[in-house]
């Protein structure tokens, strides 16, 4: 790891994307540290990850298909539906909100050391992650015990629609992990963001009762949209509610965050510093 | 061969006097730009609330290939900038550095330190973040546990540490680093007795082993015994550079000349009011053996002199002796008098030996009656008192507000009985 280093304002990119990947050991590191935190810290800890995913899908179920008397897509079990749609949905809202926290929560190392800041977003991904993996399990068991209902062969899309999910949730993330820096109050815009999706996006209800009204144009706007809705697609089989075209506003948004994002940390990193 | 070389690096810090900087929030944002649309001559009154402070400015030098270099000043020359900008943490405003070689800074000791995760968790996540491969700390491992002394405690997490163990631990990560330059700010200030001269000495073969050290700390004993060369900061300036002996008399004596004494010749410029006025405050270091700066053996008297107002006044003088954090170390009042009209002094004694090393504020005040304040001075002067000790193999700092010579013996009393 010995070499030249040039210091002086704005700095190379090309050097910043050699450091970072020189730096991909700590990136392990770190993620291992808010792993074993995580799991450390709550008493209850891995039951945590498995209660929150099944108290949601029993509270949803009561509200919107006993009381509401929501249907879901012909031939799918309510609840699946509801479960199914808060994996991806935790997922995503962990990983934006943890994301988003990653350099406030890491102040003390911005202070102290030097590395690529961008390692600090990209292992706070780790706990969102893990926790997906748990509920994921979960729900195979709730729908194959449960429901005696098997995931079909689409499954083999569902590493597509996570990776779109993570970059999503990254481009979103990262440009409010470097706001949160100069502004501490965008923080608290975050828990109200994630209240909105949750009911903004196709989770308690599917998106077949949209379609056709006046409204749906609107819907597919919204990048989450097919996340949750491809997510259930790969799971429950072609009887889950998917339009493709949905997708569009996925990638295309996902795709200028991404970038207006990392230009906007790229810019704003080496000031960090100053404003923790 | 030069391994670092700065040229014209300068820092630049906004100061924002509304703000504070940190805690700033959206809502001051928007309020600011707001005012800044909505009024025309939103641009002067914007820019008198910020101000701009240059922490390095055209900071120029060259160190060489195993140069073990001590950076001195008072707090605020721009030392820690200086060491912030070498290890990359924040970018200079201007100018640039080039580095040759594999840098450490060492800023403080178990930075990233996770108090829910064991020792050893701790080792890993602290030297990957110092810049280690899990390699390297894996070679090194049993060597920094027993460093630290702390084997038995490997697998506890270290908020159950002592805080001594913590530090002991952190530096042995720091301390089993291989690079080729080093850069180290202040961490002698902490820890024990027994571990400051551990850690002294491993600064010590670490500089033998032909590494580059750059070395902060207000420790100057420290940086003579380990630096062969120094420099010198005055805000922001790299104002003098040499070898240490010579830089660190130049700085103990540009202290000792920092203004220790006021003198008020314009009567309308002079701080106080009606009743009184000051004409002139100082302190005077009584230099002993030659010393041309102040250290804790040095006597001191404190004289002043204001202009009474009014007639048969019954009047005193109180001083405040604060230490820099801010604390009172003690408050002393001459006995009230009745004074006329005119010039009124008063001096005070502060004798050697009595307060430790450090920095400190005097306020001085006028009171009338015994009980009412006429005239309060606040933050009339500072001054440091430097280190010295004899026969001392530690460099620590010396606790305590106060060192001062007791009468204290210690003797055998009784030989260990043959049997």
């Amino acid at each position: 790891m010995s070499r030249n280093i040039t210091i002086k304002p704005g700095g190379s990119a090309r050097e910043y994307w050699l450091d970072l990947w020189e730096h991909r050991q700590l990136l392990w590191i770190l993620s291992k540290r808010d792993i074993s935190v995580r799991y450390k810290q709550t008493a209850l800890g891995i039951a945590w990850s498995v209660i929150r995913p099944l108290a949601t899908m029993v509270v949803m179920t009561i509200a919107f298909s006993v009381i509401a008397k929501l249907r879901p897509d012909t031939g799918v079990p309510y609840p699946l539906m509801v479960l199914g749609g808060i994996t991806i949905w935790t997922f995503f809202a962990n990983t934006f909100t943890q994301i988003s926290n990653s350099i406030t929560l890491n102040s003390n190392l911005v202070a102290k050391v030097y590395f690529p800041r961008l390692i600090m977003p990209l292992s706070a991904v780790s706990v969102g992650f893990v926790d997906f993996l748990i509920a994921f399990v979960l729900y195979l068991l709730i729908s194959i015990i449960g429901y005696n209902y098997w995931p079909s062969s689409n499954i083999v899309f569902l590493p597509f629609f996570l990776i779109l999910s993570f970059i999503t949730a990254f481009g979103f993330g990262l440009f409010f992990a470097a706001v949160n820096v100069r502004f501490r109050d965008i923080g608290q815009l975050i828990p109200f963001l994630i209240q909105v999706g949750i009911y903004a996006c196709p989770i308690a209800y599917s998106s077949q009762m949209v379609a056709g009204t006046w409204w749906y144009k609107y819907h597919l706007l919204n990048p989450v949209v097919s996340l949750v809705d491809g997510f259930r697609w790969c799971l429950l089989g072609n009887n889950a509610y998917f339009d493709p075209r949905s997708l569009y506003s996925t990638v295309i948004v996902s795709t200028i965050a991404l970038f207006v994002s990392i230009t906007y940390f790229r810019r704003k990193e080496s000031s960090f510093v100053d404003h923790l | 061969m030069s391994v670092i070389v700065a040229e014209n690096i300068s820092k630049k810090y906004i100061i924002d006097h509304k703000n504070l900087r940190s805690g700033s929030t959206i809502r001051d944002w928007f309020s600011e730009t707001g005012k800044r649309l909505f009024s025309r001559q939103g641009k002067d009154n914007n820019t008198s609330s910020k101000e701009e402070f240059w922490a390095l400015k055209d900071v120029n030098f060259k160190i060489e290939n195993g140069d073990r270099v001590g950076i001195v000043g008072h707090n605020g020359a721009g030392k820690s900038t200086l060491l912030k900008v070498l290890s990359r943490i924040t970018e200079p405003t201007t100018g640039h550095v080039s580095i040759k070689g594999r840098v450490a800074s060492l800023l403080e000791v178990g930075t990233g330190f996770h108090p829910e995760l064991t020792g050893r968790e701790n080792i890993y996540l602290n030297g990957a973040v110092l810049g280690m491969t899990t390699h390297e700390i894996k070679k090194s491992f049993d060597a920094i546990v027993d460093f630290a002394g702390v084997e038995r405690f490997l697998d506890t997490p270290v908020k159950r540490y002592s805080s001594g163990m913590y530090v002991r631990l952190g530096f042995a990560i720091a301390a089993h680093l291989e690079p080729e330059i080093l850069i180290v700010d202040e961490v002698l200030a902490v820890g024990d007795a027994e571990f400051q001269k551990k850690s002294l000495g491993k600064m010590r073969d670490v500089s033998e082993s032909g590494r580059t050290i750059l070395f902060v700390s207000h420790n100057l004993t420290a940086v003579q015994s380990l630096c062969n060369k120094a420099f010198y900061f005055e805000k922001g300036q790299l104002l003098e550079q040499g070898d240490t002996t010579h830089i660190v008399s130049t700085y103990l004596s540009r202290v000792s000349r920092k203004s220790l004494e006021h003198e008020w010749g314009d009567l309308s410029k002079a701080p106080g009011n009606h009743q009184v006025r000051m004409k002139s405050l100082k302190l005077i270091p009584d230099y002993r053996d030659g010393l041309t700066h102040i250290d804790v053996r040095t006597p001191m008297k404190l004289s002043c002199e204001f202009w009474n107002y009014e007639d048969d006044a019954m009047l005193n003088l109180s001083i405040h002796l604060y230490a820099y954090t801010g604390e009172c170390i003690f408050n002393v009042g001459t006995k009230a008098h009745r004074f006329y009209k005119g010039l009124v002094g008063a001096v005070c004694d502060i004798p050697g030996d009595f307060l430790n090393d450090g920095s400190y504020v005097i306020s001085v005040m006028v009171v009338k009656d015994t009980s009412e304040v006429l005239f309060n001075l606040e933050e009339a002067i500072t001054f440091d008192i430097q280190d010295y000790r004899e026969g001392v193999t530690w460099y620590g700092k010396w606790p305590g507000y106060i060192r001062p010579q007791l009468s204290f013996s210690i003797s055998q009393t009784e030989p260990v009985p043959n049997d």
